[in-house]
């Protein structure tokens, strides 16, 4: 069985249907407070996947998803550490894509983790975006979690710091070169690029593969009723589980 | 300043804040930047621990850069002005900001605030003052200092805490005075009684004066018990009106009516008798059976005077208080979905604004961003709402909130709706610290606005701390830790306390309570409304692991007392009785309210309407008009989907912009039953006459839920009234008048629909006056509906689907244009308001479900605000599909205009698209009720035959759309 720990805790929301995406692909998902793996009353350890599902940790306070990232690297940096060594999953869904980012861990160019070398701030827009956006990916990236995914996949945005910027063009380059995007907005205009992201970025990943972090929430399009044309029969046929399903897959063949 | 520092961090550009002051303010500002500053105090930080916290903490690398102790800015031409909280103003982000810097330094602060500064670049001080003060910032609870750009070298800081000196005391309030003076008292301490309440008050201490000095304490109350008598015995805490013993007149009859509530709302959810009610009217929100193994419970607030005073914080403290309804009801239910209607005043209001009001654009906005960060920040969907706008708002906005709740039925073989403490329970508060927050809020609202109004009545709540409130509370209650949870609204511990008390009886030994700062008086820490809080009944043996909870969900815990068998509620200050009110005296000692109603109908002409010229004009001018157009660039800011429970969402339709007429959720993951959720709401038709507003209310939001498939036979209502009493006795009676009127109907509809009221609240004094200006609401009723579809996978939605689809009108339109928009667009108010046939209705109603549930009905769209001609328009662009109407195949009764057939508001009526190869089998479902085809689905345009034959109406789909889409274009961020 695969463990996933999706981790909730100060403000971070979207944990119950995390739990639901995983817990349809036959994993063994549960629910864990960050306090709880500070405390040491249970430890990454036990998990072969990790989610940092959305929300609104600290109501975004000082910047979306940076105070929980501090959390996060000031209290368990050894255990994401050894985590991330053991070649296990770690995925983050928009806030918990900004945790990652802001603690450095995506995308972590030449394995440097814990260094910020891109961020997530507000939107183009200056205000908050709720829609559903079309997204391509990478057919070449390194990512897990996006294997085989040929067709566009549709999901929702729900943010209002979602613009990716990294932190020079130099990033800029290498994240491109590696195919470490993952996912673009596909027309890369707004409103479908909600948030006016460096050349309509929308998910990333580390250089193995395995930390991926995207601002739509593939786990709110688990049934084709989620997708808003579903009632005039207009919506495509992948949801957002076959991300959930390819980390499945990959943890049970190789963790 | 000693141990004080500032860390300036920035810059952005704010585009944003130079869009609204030109499209707000008039002001063309070249460039407005603005920097985020943060004060710290104490700590003893070293200038290591300082750039630590500047650089990992406090700013985002890539693109913000920062200062410790020294401006960001440097000099420039123009103005430079910094707003921060006044003492004592919940700052959140200061919150959050002293425990970010304990996780990274392992260090306490003393304190940390927030506030932020603007550049106003080639802006002059004046100006930018006024800018502050008109749209930034709202006096009564931010500070701000204005600088000339041009010398400019910094701030020194500020530190905006509360200082009282005041020694905590208990006072003897004498009431051994005169009527006059009884009055009077009532008046300066904002008890809001009347004198015959104040006597019996009197009385009853009179009659206590032994048993009360044989146990110490004054034959007077203390203030702490005169406090919380007060605000027990307030209208909003004991609807005193909608308790009165009212002696009702209307032409032809009289009578006495005691309790509207008991006779009509309460009366009629009784007759009705609803097999799947569970809970009703005796818990902070209703209760029904949602399928075998689930409870749901709804609750819908208003949050009107503290939304007059603070338009962000109203609105934000509204939403995030009614979640603790649902999450107080039972042992606790998980939130599911949020809803909000707001009523205003036109954001193009171009008149004068009376004093202490804001212009509605601003309250507009303000309540916006508070439903914003209120809603999305709890992580719960905001499915439904709508905004409606009449000049009369201006003096007061309404700001109804609502949420809904799911609970399995039973945890540890004990049902979750039933709690009671049991006598040795633990009192326990958990969740936010308190403060003079909101004192006195509960009889605050119980009274008109005047100069006098205390900016305590302010408050702005922390979603982010309730979040975690409510994260611990569902997980103690998974645990079966709680005996009996409420929450913390109007009159704070006094009310949640008294309540939970209310049968056996509850000690609070107030010096536990954990204060914001020193210098509270008992009282007022019993009164506080400060937020996020709830109070618990716990077993002694189970504090320890809910303790241990407390600390894993960061969450404060603080036992204040016990419940016990004394009947009493019984105030201690350290140890020391310092107050006790007989439990029966305090819930049942008010004396009932005695007032008079009379209602008789307006004698108004019928206007003389004339013909219009051109009818494509006309559909167009009706779309854009502020009650009809989209209110997309507003609800796209809403999360509607959090949870992934959202099936039919606010917006659907071939380019995700239809405007449904219900949501539809499927609450739980493993099973597709659905739940609906709607309203109806029609103020202007209390113009002519509130039966028929309150009628058609609830016809609008059943026929809504009707529209995405909800069972006719499984569904719940929540009514919400928001009044007004004017300002004389007169006015008083004709406002009774007005509210038996309108509860006769609620009373007619519900019953006839045999859908039952689970839970309502009223807000009855929605009046403004200050000097000669003087404004009252429209009476106004909202009410809510859930129902209950057996399939999400068969909801309806608004939007037309295929061409060549057959296009029906179910239900007879009627010369009802009285109140109409249309009229209202001619400036007129007519007198022949719809009138609401529940016969026919419900029989319509229960067709069109079996249609649906038989697979035969491709969309349907409820026909109200704008009739059949704003139906048609919306379903058929919002399905990307044009349609061919003929109008003489509409059923009708005494119409003979084109126009009262388009824009006539008669009850009931929707429209409904079919494919033609399931013709014979709709029409046969639908045989015996007054319907019709009318047309078809066809091409790019809407093409509408007048009852002549003539081509009435050819319009572009796409040109209809964006005339409705465009009103509320100057909300949208981009410039």
């Amino acid at each position: 069985m695969v463990d996933v720990a999706v981790i909730t805790g100060y403000g971070l929301n979207t944990d119950y249907e995390s739990e639901e995406a995983f817990r349809l692909t036959g994993a063994d998902p549960v629910r864990i407070h960050i306090n709880d793996l500070i405390s040491g009353k249970n430890s990454l350890e036990n998990y072969q996947i990790m989610m940092v599902p959305g929300g609104f940790s600290y109501g975004d306070h000082l910047g979306s998803g940076k105070v929980l990232a501090n959390k996060f690297r000031f209290n368990l940096r050894d255990d994401l550490k050894r985590f991330i060594e053991a070649d296990k999953l770690i995925i983050g869904v928009c806030n918990g894509f900004q945790i990652l980012v802001k603690m450095g861990i995506l995308p972590a160019l030449e394995g440097e983790y814990f260094s910020q070398s891109v961020t997530i701030t507000y939107n183009k827009s200056g205000q908050f975006e709720s829609r559903w956006v079309s997204m391509k990916a990478n057919q070449t990236s390194p990512c897990i979690w996006t294997k085989n995914l040929i067709t566009p996949l549709d999901a929702p945005v729900r943010h209002g710091e979602g613009q990716f910027i990294p932190m020079n063009e130099a990033i800029l380059q290498k994240l491109w070169d590696r195919n470490l995007v993952v996912f673009t907005y596909d027309p890369n205009t707004y409103p479908n690029n909600p948030n006016g992201s460096t050349d309509g970025i929308a998910g990333i990943c580390n250089e193995s593969g395995l930390i991926f972090g995207m601002m739509p929430h593939p786990e709110c399009h688990l049934i084709p009723q989620h997708h808003p044309q579903w009632a005039r029969n207009n919506n495509p046929d992948t949801t957002g589980l076959v991300i959930f399903k390819n980390a499945v897959e990959y943890a049970k063949k190789n963790l | 300043m000693a141990d004080v520092h500032r860390i300036e961090v920035g810059i952005t550009q704010a585009d944003g804040v130079k869009n609204a002051i030109k499209s707000d303010l008039g002001y063309s500002v070249e460039k407005v930047l603005a920097i985020n500053v943060y004060t710290i105090e104490g700590g003893n930080l070293s200038s290591s621990e300082l750039d630590f916290l500047a650089g990992e903490v406090f700013s985002d690398p890539i693109v913000e850069k920062f200062t410790i102790d020294s401006p960001l800015a440097e000099a420039f031409d123009g103005t430079v002005v910094e707003i921060g909280f006044k003492p004592g103003v919940t700052d959140n982000v200061g919150r959050t900001s002293k425990e970010a810097i304990k996780d990274a330094l392992n260090k306490d602060v003393t304190g940390a605030y927030y506030s932020r500064q603007f550049l106003f670049y080639r802006t002059s001080e004046d100006v930018a003052e006024k800018i502050v003060r008109d749209l930034l910032a709202n006096s009564l609870i931010e500070r701000w200092v204005v600088k000339s750009g041009v010398e400019y070298m910094g701030f020194s800081p500020f530190i905006p805490k509360v200082i009282l000196n005041t020694e905590p005391t208990v006072e003897e309030v004498n009431l051994n005075i005169s009527d006059e003076q009884l009055i009077e008292m009532s008046k300066t301490r904002l008890l809001a009684l009347n004198l015959e309440e104040m006597k019996a008050l009197q009385t009853h201490y009179k009659n206590q004066k032994n048993i009360r000095l044989q146990k110490g304490l004054p034959a007077n109350p203390t203030d702490i018990e005169i406090e919380c008598i007060a605000q027990t015995w307030s209208e909003h805490c004991k609807h005193k009106i909608f308790n009165a013993l009212i002696d009702y007149e209307e032409p032809g009859r009289s009578e006495q009516i005691d309790s509207i509530f008991k006779i009509y709302i309460r009366g009629s959810t009784e007759k009705i008798n609803s097999p799947y009610l569970v809970s009703i009217f005796k818990d902070n929100a209703g209760v029904i059976q949602f399928d075998k193994d689930h409870i749901f419970s709804m609750k819908v607030e208003t949050h009107n005077s503290p939304t007059a005073l603070d338009p962000y914080g109203g609105a934000l403290t509204g939403i995030v208080g009614c979640n603790r309804d649902p999450a107080g009801t039972g042992k606790g239910f998980k939130l599911i979905f949020n809803t909000d209607v707001f009523c205003f005043g036109s954001p193009f209001y171009e008149g004068e604004i009376p004093p202490r009001l804001f212009h509605p654009r601003r309250v507009l906005k303000g309540v916006h961003k508070g439903i914003i960060d209120g809603g999305n920040q709890s992580g719960i969907p905001t499915v439904n709402g709508s905004l409606y706008f009449d000049k009369r708002y201006l003096g007061k906005p309404l700001v109804f909130c609502g949420t809904g709740g799911i609970a399995p039925t039973r945890i540890a073989n004990k049902l979750v709706h039933e709690k009671a403490p049991n006598p040795g329970d633990l009192a326990i508060m958990v969740g936010g610290r308190i403060g003079a927050d909101g004192i006195h809020g509960a009889t605050f609202s119980s009274l008109e606005i005047n100069e006098n109004s205390p900016n305590t009545a302010v408050q702005i709540g922390s979603p982010i701390v309730q979040k975690k409130m409510l994260d611990f509370l569902l997980e103690a209650r998974d645990l079966d830790l709680l005996n009996a949870i409420t929450d913390n609204g109007a009159g704070g511990l006094s009310s949640s306390l008294g309540e939970m008390g209310e049968e056996i009886g509850v000690q609070i030994d107030l010096e536990k309570a954990p204060l914001k700062y020193s210098g509270l008086l008992p009282w007022e820490i019993l009164l506080s409304e400060a937020q996020e809080r709830m109070s618990l009944a716990v077993s002694p043996e189970n504090l320890k692991k809910l303790i241990e909870l407390t600390v894993k969900h960061d969450v404060e815990l603080t036992v204040i007392g016990k419940f016990n068998t004394t009947k009493h509620f019984q105030f201690y200050y350290n140890n020391r009785l310092i107050g006790e009110i007989p439990m029966e005296f305090l819930h049942n000692g008010v004396p009932q309210k005695k007032m008079k109603g009379i209602w008789s109908p307006k004698p108004e002409e019928e206007p003389i309407i004339p013909i219009p010229e051109d009818y494509n004009i006309l559909l167009k001018k009706i779309l854009t008009r502020l009650n009809i157009c989209s209110k997309e660039e507003i609800v796209r800011r809403y999360d509607h989907e959090v949870q992934a429970c959202t099936i039919v969402k606010p917006f659907m339709g071939v380019s995700n912009d239809g405007p449904s007429d219900a949501a539809v959720l499927k609450p739980v993951y493993t099973s597709w039953e659905g739940l609906s959720v709607s309203h109806g709401m029609c103020p202007r038709y209390s113009d002519i006459d509130t039966y028929a507003m309150a009628a058609n209310s609830i016809d609008e939001a059943v026929r809504n839920a009707v529209c995405v498939g909800a069972n006719p036979d499984f569904m719940a209502g929540l009514d919400n009234f928001s009044w007004a009493m004017g300002f004389t006795e007169e006015d008083e009676i004709y406002y009774t008048g007005l509210l038996v009127r309108a509860n006769k109907a609620v009373y007619d509809v519900t019953t006839a629909y045999k859908v039952p009221c689970i839970s309502g609240k009223d807000s009855m004094r929605n009046d403004y006056r200050i000097g000669n200006t003087s404004v009252s609401v429209p009476p106004t009723l909202l009410f809510s509906v859930v129902g209950k579809l057996p399939d999400v996978r068969k909801s309806i939605t608004m939007d037309v689907k295929h061409e060549g689809d057959l296009v029906y009108v179910l239900g007879t339109t009627k010369n009802e244009l009285g109140a109409s928009e249309y009229f209202d667009e001619l400036g007129h108010t007519g007198t022949k308001v719809p009138q609401v046939d529940t016969n026919t209705a419900y029989q319509r109603y229960r067709k069109l479900y079996a249609a649906i549930q038989d697979k035969l009905v491709i969309s349907a769209h409820d026909c109200s605000d704008g009739g059949l001609g704003v139906a048609l328009a919306e379903s058929s662009f919002s399905g990307g599909i044009g349609m061919e109407i003929d109008l003489r195949k509409v059923p009708k009764d005494n119409i003979s205009r084109d126009d009262f057939l388009l824009f006539s508001e008669s009850a009931s009526r929707i429209i409904v698209t079919i494919s033609p190869d399931k013709k014979e089998e709709f029409e046969g479902i639908m045989a015996g009720t007054d319907f019709a085809q009318i047309g078809e689905t066809k091409g790019l345009e809407i093409k509408i035959t007048g009852l002549d034959g003539t081509n009435l109406i050819q319009s572009e789909i796409a040109e209809l759309k964006q005339a409705w889409k465009g009103t509320f274009q100057f909300l949208g961020g981009k410039e």
